[in-house]
């Protein structure tokens, strides 16, 4: 299983700061997210401003999941 | 944890930082900058002029540290201040209160003022950090603004 975290906006629409769902990689994630939280929250989660971190780190390509991983997803961010 | 870095839901003392950033620096510091953000109460991001009622910022525990880091990184390597801190608060903020403090101490001033800012024109469009402003026309989730982009474009054309 994979921790997945949405912040702000995305936080609001999916009606939830986190869920627990099982995915290979990035790609599979995002079908799965479908399934979970519908359509319009996968055309959400899939806008360019919107980026990925895997543990924490930026990802700009599909990346390989294992389990115990954590997968947040930022909308666009301002801070000061 | 980053010693530069503090995220806090409590208000802070710019006199606390102040003597703990000229305890750090000694002798050395020629220049300290300081930089206080607070919230003011009307809204000209959205151009509605609206009254504020409340900010509330949200955090990525962990990410927003880094994140920052990564900023103050950066003005370490583009200009000599050894010395740097920064104070973001997160949670509910009402207009009127601080929410950031950035502070900067070098031997000469002209490196304190140019880190400082860029630190803030970075924290306005690379911190991770998300601000919702509740207004009378109700709330929204505020996003950098061009002229926030253009400044940090700006730092990207010149070296220093």
């Amino acid at each position: 299983m994979v921790t997945v975290k949405f912040f702000a906006q995305l936080r609001e629409a999916a009606g939830t700061d986190s869920v627990e769902v099982a995915a290979t990689d990035l790609e599979h994630l995002y079908a799965v997210l479908e399934q979970v939280l519908g359509p319009d929250m996968s055309d959400q989660l899939r806008a360019e401003n919107v980026r990925v971190a895997v543990n924490q780190d930026i990802v700009s390509a599909n990346t390989t999941l294992r389990a115990g991983d954590e997968v947040a997803f930022l909308p666009p961010v301002t801070g000061g | 944890m980053d010693p530069r870095i503090r995220i806090q839901e409590e208000d802070f003392d710019v006199a606390n930082s102040y003597a703990e950033l000229r305890d750090e620096a000694g002798a050395d510091a020629g220049a300290v900058v300081t930089f206080v953000g607070l919230v003011r109460d009307r809204n000209s991001l959205a151009g509605d002029g609206s009254e504020v009622n409340t900010l509330t910022l949200e955090h990525y525990p962990g990410m927003t540290e880094s994140s920052i880091a990564a900023i103050l990184d950066e003005a370490q390597q583009r200009w000599p201040v050894p010395w740097v801190k920064v104070v973001h608060r997160v949670g509910e903020l009402r207009p009127k209160e601080q929410i950031v403090l950035v502070m900067v101490a070098s031997a000469h001033r002209d490196a304190a003022f140019a880190a400082a800012e860029f630190i803030m024109d970075y924290l306005k469009t690379n911190a991770v950090l998300w601000k919702r402003e509740l207004t009378k026309g109700g709330e929204s989730w505020l996003t950098s603004t061009a002229q926030d982009a253009t400044r940090t474009k700006k730092w990207q054309r010149t070296s220093n």
